[in-house]
This record gives C-alpha cells, sequence and structure tokens, in this order.
C-alpha cells in the first residue's frame, strides 16, 4: 500500500490531538505502520502515544544542537504504542520567534532524513487549530498530506472554524493534489449534532466521516497518558474509534471543497435552532434605548 | 584561444578575438535558443514606442530597478557617521555583506559594519541569543564606544524587539549596562535607504537625549544642529563645516562620515575616524534649532527635534543651487545673528558669474533626472535657475505631498512649465521616457548608463547620454568626493552640466568634413 498523508485540522481545543492519537491507535491496532508528526508549538500530539509529557522536540534539540543539520533522525522519532512512529516539530515559546517557521524547518528536515520510508501506511500531521501563516500550511503543500480531515462539533464556532479550513484547503487544491477527506465529528452533545454536521458537510462537498460520540473514558484514559484503545481496549469509546479508522482507512472520497458563505452557514444554523433569526432592529442599539423602545 | 603571458587582455578586447567570436557564436547556436537576431530587434523597437510606454506605465505587478535601496544601508551609513561607532545588523549575514559591498563600490573604501548572522534556528526561536553573542563579540574585537543596531527582514518579519533583546543582553552581563547601543527597527520591506537613515538617527537621538532632557535649554550652547540625512557627497559635510565657520557660527554637523569614508593610504588602517561625537549628540537640544538639509527624507527627525527637543526645525529646503543656498544661509543667518561673510558673497558672485557664462549653452536644454526626492527637487530648482528644462523628473520613494511641492515649484518658472514628476516609478518607466520624450540628457546613478546604451542602439540621433550625479556611482572613480550643495556645489554641477553639453556637442560635429564647421575650438 502507498503512504497515505494526512493533515488533522479544526478550531482549537476542538480535540484535534486526542482524536488523531486514539484513531492512529485504532489504525496500529489494525496492523499498519503509522507515524504522527505534531505540528504545533505546544507538543501535545504525541504523550498519549508515548506515555510522555510532551516529546523533545526537533526545533529544542536544533537549538541546543546548534542547527538542524547537527540532528539525526534517532534523536528525534520515538517509538509509542503499537510501533507507532512519533515527532514533533516544536517551536518558540509564544511570543518570540516564528512558530511557522519551525514547522517548515521541521518537517523538511523529516524530508531530508528519509523519515517517510517505505514501510509507513499513514503520516497524520497534527497542525495547530489556528492556521495562523503560511507555516502552519506546510503539511498541505505540494508532496505532502492530500487528504485533509476536519475536526469539529455541532458547536457554532467550530463550524465556522470547519468552513474557514475549507476555503484555505481550495487554494492548496486547485493548484496541487491535497483534498479535504470529511469531517469528524468529535460531539459535544449539542441537539440533532450528527444531523447538523452531516447537513454541513453535503453543503461543503464531503461528508461526516464519522460522529464520535462524548464518553468519560477519554478523560480516564488521557490522565493517564493513555489513548482509549490502550487504556480500555474493550470500552465503546475504543469501538468508535476503531470504526473512524476503518471508515478512514476504506475512504477514498477525496474532493475540493466547496465552502459555503457566511449566510448560508448562519441560515444552516437557523435551521437547526443553534442559532436564532436575527432581528435587524436591535442591532448598535444599548439596552438603555431597547428599553424605551 | 587563452591569454598569452606577456599580454593578458580583460573580457574587452579579448572577446573581440575571432576565436572567441566564434566560440561564443557556437555556444550561442547550440545552447541559448536564441531568437532571431530580426525577431529581437522587433521587439526591443517595440519597447521604445509611446504604445509600449502606455502598457510600461499600466504595469501592476512588478517593479524593475526602483532607483532606491533598502532601510538598513541608510541606518549603516547614518552610523557610520558617528565617532567610533560600529554599525550592527541584526539579522542574515547576506544582507551586511551587501549593504558593505554596496558602500565601498562607491566610496572606494573599507566599510566596517557587522551581523549577527541569524540563521534557521534563530529565525524559528528568536535572535535573542544571536545578539547576546553579538554585541559581545563586536565589542570585544573592534572596540567601538557606540554600536548602532539597525535589522533586516528576517528579524522583522519574526517580529524580534530590539529594545527587549538589547535591555537583556545587558542584564545578562554580555555587555556594560552604560554602553551605548542605540538601535533602530528598519524593515526592508517598508520605505528605502532614506527611511532607514531617518529612523537611526531618530534612534541615536532617542538613546542619548530622550531621558537626559532636564536640564536642557533651546539656545542654551549658541549653536546650530545640522542633520545630512542620507548624503554620500563628501564634499557636502565639508562645505558645511566651511561655511559654517566662514560664518563664525557654532555649530554641530550630527553624523558625519566624510573621514571614515575618505581615509588616507598612510600605512595605518583607520576602522574608525572622525565623525560626531557623543558629547555633540547629548548637547544637540541645548542648540537655538537643527536644520534638516533633507527635509523629504527626516520625517521622524523632524519629529523628534519639535516634539522632544522643543526646537521648530525651522523648514528649510536642501541647500542646493543658488536660491536655495540664499535661503539656507540667511536662516542660519537670522537663527543666529551672524551676518553672511564677505567671503561666502564672494563664492556666490562666482556662481553667478559662471551661471551668466555658461546660459547660452544650458539655455532650453532638456534634462531629465531620477534619485532620492530631496536630491531630485534641489537638482530640479538648480536646473531651473540656469535655463534648463527638467523634463522628467522620478523619484521611487516620494508621496504626493511631495510632488504637489515639485509641481508648484516648476510651475513657477517658464523652464518648467513641461515638466513631468513620477513619484513611486521605476528605472524600466524611466527607460521608456528616454525614448519618447528624448530629453538631451540624464542625470541620475550608475544604473542610468543601461539606459544610455538602448538609447544609442536605436540610434546615434536618439542616444541619451548620462550624466552621473547621485548615489550609487560604481563606474566612475572619486566622484563621491565632490560637492552638490551650497555655492560650491551648485560651482562642481553647474561644470559638470555644461561640459556634459559641449562634450556632447563635440562629438555631434567632429565629422572631418560633414558637422566639423562647427568643432568650434572656441565654445
Amino acid at each position: 500500500m502507498a503512504l497515505r498523508q494526512c493533515a488533522i485540522y479544526g478550531k482549537g481545543g476542538i480535540g484535534k490531538s486526542t482524536t488523531t492519537q486514539n484513531l492512529v491507535s485504532a489504525l496500529a491496532e489494525l496492523g499498519n505502520k503509522v507515524m504522527i508528526v505534531g505540528c504545533d508549538p505546544k507538543a501535545d500530539s504525541t504523550r498519549l502515544i508515548l506515555h510522555a509529557k510532551a516529546q523533545t522536540t526537533i526545533m529544542s534539540l536544533a537549538a541546543e544542537a546548534g542547527s538542524v543539520e547537527d540532528l539525526e533522525l534517532e534523536d528525534v522519532l520515538k517509538i509509542g504504542y503499537g510501533g507507532i512512529k512519533c515527532v514533533e516539530s516544536g517551536g518558540p515559546e509564544p511570543g518570540v520567534g516564528c512558530a511557522g517557521r519551525g514547522v517548515i524547518t521541521a518537517i523538511n528536515f523529516l524530508e531530508e532524513e528519509g523519515a517517510y520510508d517505505d514501510e509507513l501506511d499513514f503520516v497524520f500531521y497534527d497542525v495547530l487549530g489556528d492556521v495562523v501563516c503560511g507555516g502552519f500550511a506546510m503539511p498541505i503543500r505540494e508532496n505532502k498530506a492530500q487528504e485533509i480531515y476536519i475536526v469539529c462539533s455541532g458547536e457554532m464556532m467550530a463550524m465556522y472554524a470547519a468552513n474557514n479550513i475549507a476555503k484555505g484547503i481550495v487554494k492548496y487544491a486547485n493548484s496541487g493534489s491535497v483534498r479535504l477527506a470529511g469531517l469528524i465529528c468529535n460531539s459535544r452533545n449539542t441537539a440533532r449534532e450528527d444531523e447538523l454536521i452531516s447537513a454541513l458537510a453535503a453543503k461543503i462537498g464531503t461528508t461526516m466521516i464519522h460522529f464520535v460520540p462524548r464518553d468519560n473514558v477519554v478523560q480516564r484514559a488521557e490522565i493517564r497518558r493513555m489513548t482509549v484503545i490502550e487504556y480500555e481496549p474493550t470500552a465503546k469509546q475504543a469501538d468508535e474509534y476503531r470504526q473512524l479508522a476503518i471508515k478512514i482507512r476504506d475512504n477514498r472520497n477525496f474532493i475540493i471543497p466547496t465552502p459555503i458563505t457566511m449566510d448560508e452557514l448562519e441560515e444552516l444554523m437557523m435551521e437547526f435552532g443553534i442559532l436564532e433569526q436575527e432581528d435587524e432592529s436591535v442591532i448598535g442599539k444599548t439596552a438603555a434605548e431597547l428599553a424605551i423602545a | 584561444m587563452s591569454q598569452e603571458v606577456d599580454n593578458i587582455q580583460p573580457s574587452y578586447p579579448l572577446f573581440r578575438n575571432d576565436d572567441y567570436k566564434e566560440n561564443l557564436a557556437n555556444k550561442r547556436n547550440a545552447y541559448e535558443e536564441r531568437h532571431e537576431q530580426e525577431k529581437i530587434d522587433e521587439v526591443f523597437q517595440w519597447t521604445t514606442t509611446k504604445e509600449y510606454q502606455e502598457l510600461n506605465f499600466n504595469r501592476e505587478a512588478l517593479t524593475v530597478n526602483p532607483a532606491k535601496a533598502c532601510q538598513p544601508l541608510g541606518a549603516v551609513l547614518c552610523a557610520l557617521g558617528f565617532e567610533k561607532t560600529m554599525p550592527y545588523v541584526h539579522g542574515s549575514q547576506g544582507c551586511v555583506a551587501y549593504f558593505r559591498t554596496y558602500f565601498n563600490r562607491h566610496f572606494k573604501e573599507p566599510i566596517a559594519c557587522v551581523s549577527d548572522s541569524m540563521t534557521e534556528d534563530a529565525a524559528v526561536f528568536g535572535g535573542q541569543k544571536n545578539m547576546f553573542a553579538g554585541l559581545e563579540n563586536a565589542k570585544a574585537l573592534y572596540q567601538p564606544e557606540i554600536i548602532a543596531v539597525s535589522t533586516t527582514c528576517m528579524a522583522e518579519v519574526i517580529g524580534d524587539d530590539l529594545n527587549a533583546f538589547i535591555n537583556n543582553a545587558k542584564k545578562a552581563g554580555h555587555i556594560e549596562q552604560e554602553f551605548p547601543t542605540p538601535y533602530a527597527h528598519t524593515p526592508s520591506f517598508v520605505g528605502s535607504h532614506t527611511t532607514g537613515w531617518d529612523n537611526m538617527f531618530e534612534g541615536m537621538a532617542k538613546f542619548f537625549t530622550l531621558n537626559h532632557m532636564e536640564g536642557k535649554a533651546v539656545g542654551s550652547n549658541g549653536k546650530i544642529n545640522l542633520v545630512p540625512g542620507f548624503e554620500t557627497y563628501l564634499g557636502n559635510f565639508r562645505v558645511m563645516h566651511r561655511m559654517m565657520k566662514e560664518m563664525g557660527v557654532e555649530y554641530s554637523l550630527l553624523s558625519d562620515p566624510s573621514e571614515v569614508l575618505d581615509t588616507p593610504a598612510d600605512g595605518t588602517f583607520r576602522m574608525y575616524a572622525g565623525g560626531t561625537t557623543q558629547a555633540e549628540v547629548k548637547d544637540a537640544p541645548n542648540a537655538i534649532d537643527t536644520l534638516l538639509l533633507q527635509p523629504w527624507q527626516l520625517e521622524k527627525t523632524k519629529k523628534f527635534v519639535q516634539n522632544i527637543w522643543h526646537q521648530p526645525a525651522t523648514a528649510i529646503n536642501i541647500p542646493m543651487g543658488l536660491q536655495w543656498t540664499d535661503e539656507f544661509l540667511m536662516t542660519i543667518s537670522k537663527l543666529t545673528g551672524k551676518a553672511i561673510p564677505a567671503s561666502l558673497e564672494l563664492e556666490r558672485g562666482r556662481l553667478v558669474d559662471m551661471i551668466t557664462d555658461s546660459h547660452a549653452w544650458l539655455h532650453g536644454k532638456k534634462f531629465a533626472l531620477y534619485g532620492d526626492a530631496d536630491f531630485v527637487m534641489g537638482m530640479t530648482k538648480f536646473l531651473l535657475e540656469l535655463g534648463a528644462e527638467p523634463s522628467d523628473v522620478l523619484c521611487n520613494h516620494a508621496n504626493k505631498r511631495w510632488v504637489k511641492a515639485m509641481e508648484k515649484i516648476c510651475s513657477e518658472s517658464p523652464y518648467g512649465i513641461n515638466t513631468q514628476i513620477h513619484a513611486g516609478k521605476d528605472l524600466w518607466h524611466f527607460r521608456s521616457l528616454m525614448f519618447t520624450n528624448k530629453p538631451d540628457f540624464m542625470i541620475g546613478n550608475s544604473y542610468g548608463k543601461f539606459i544610455q546604451r538602448d538609447t544609442l542602439y536605436k540610434g546615434e540621433a536618439d542616444e541619451v547620454p548620462l550624466i552621473r550625479i547621485g548615489f550609487p556611482i560604481f563606474d566612475r572613480h572619486h566622484l563621491h568626493r565632490m560637492t552638490t550643495l551650497g555655492y560650491e556645489g551648485a560651482i562642481y554641477m553647474l561644470t559638470t552640466l555644461v561640459n556634459a553639453v559641449l562634450e556632447q556637442l563635440d562629438k555631434e560635429t567632429r565629422g572631418m568634413g560633414t558637422t566639423d564647421y562647427n568643432y568650434d575650438l572656441v565654445r
């Protein structure tokens, strides 16, 4: 099987890292060779696989050694649960330097050092929630991730973010081979969440690949720095991640997204009762003014 | 096909030998996929037309030689004008190699300037470590008394904070707390070399005066401060010293690199020479006023002088040509109460005499010019005074206010009514104008020589000769030592202009038996 490279995007705090690590564990359980590349200066994309607080990152090692050229692959690549290869790009403390450049440097290093070997089946990039600059689009540049999964939930801001990411993908998709591969709904237990995300997915031109229900076992596992797959393989939630893994493994529905306008998105949310019909007469009025009216 | 030891030749005339000609032709035919000469000529002719000019002036996405350089280059020149000051550029090494090269090609002098060589990890984590080591090393190796820090694009794009980094370096003991480290953020992708000069000067003024304004009183030292801006004619610094001395005016020339950029070959290398002292900068707020010799490029400096030093920064024009030198000296006289001495009156009289001597040759001659905002404005003014006609005046970094001021200057003279002002345009626009407006000469830096070559290729009658006044001048020697400001500067420029006219006339009239009836001994 040819190497498939997938990038996971989504609003900050939506559960990208947790979902990715559980998903990757399930893929490994199915016998796949997988690598995770964390593309976030926080470096929390591999802790559940490695049972570590935070993996030593490429950039921090480079800073220690003097330059990236002084590093070797085995310095930065750690192997965790299920033989999963783990790498964190790392980056500067908040407020200094350039985190985006860190992602670019790290991924270039991995390519040059041959981290993407023939034995791998999947590479997953877990990318910082807010794609604030070109550096965080590095994983979807030419010859890298070709499938993008967006993690979202039935909350308004998560859907805004998903639609915005779809807009970003269009820019790269038109000139390259990167495609949207589906939405992963990480449930927040909002009303009619699965229908809503399915409807959003349909409008963007893709599908909701799986609905991951909310379950406290995820948190219990996380406290132990483990995935559910490893911590409690018999849990119902573990099966959910297994289903997600199988669906992604068998997924062939890769498309150039058709992001919708703000108006369309708001309409959709109103339809599902997330957003109330806007009363334009109150816009820009203070409480005092409204009381008089 | 090889060199002979006893007759080593440079590329010209070597490549005119038959074997080289043949070799180059073979290479062209085999590898270059060159178009037919006819096609090349057709396209060339098209680029000289009015039709092409219109397309060219509607160009949106491309700049071809903007006739300006980047901010840190200006910051480095400003820093070089202060005593024992090492210009220090926070950012990439290559940028600094470029600044040094650019200046030493123009001044034919070694240029002292260091960088802290940011590399890939510095780009990710920020350049604080580089700043720590850089400041410590620069001070230990080169023993400067001031390190003036500016930045390249790389440091600016990632948002490195000079103030924080420099203070952290001091706190961590890399250099002493009290060591002078003026700084300026100079992103290359904003403004131009003149912006960078202005920023660095403000940084200097800030460092030495901002927190030391107590006890300062405007006029208490009886001096006049002169701020040159991005100035590369060393004679212009010297003429300022001379004029002020002849007037008996106490003054400070704030930033004066005329020594360090003109050191003698006497067996001793001087990394530092001359320059404005720290004491003079600290004393600057006590002056009667600070005059900005190139006001269009010193916006920040002007604000600083007015708001912090509380001096009026009396408005002047660049003291270039007759009237604006008069006004400059009269302003100084008015501010200081010192009379303009007979020696300067005599010098002025000589200039006026020269203008009348040469006016018949310059009258109605058309000149197109490009360069910095203040320079081209001063030159325009001087050309009008000479009765010459500025046909096109181009400045890439100038703003709309400048365009209006230029239009006003031109409208006040019968020689300026046809002058076209081009702000934000580049030398490729200028090239079009040379073919369509066909001025008699162009005035500018060395880059104009390629336009001259192109105009000659169209035909001898279309050639627009270049008169080299400006910066940089890489292909003629020692012109940077000349003077363009004051009466002295006007004398140099007039000499240059009128002799360019006469040389061109000689060139056109030396045809044996055809035009040599006008090939006169006396002009």
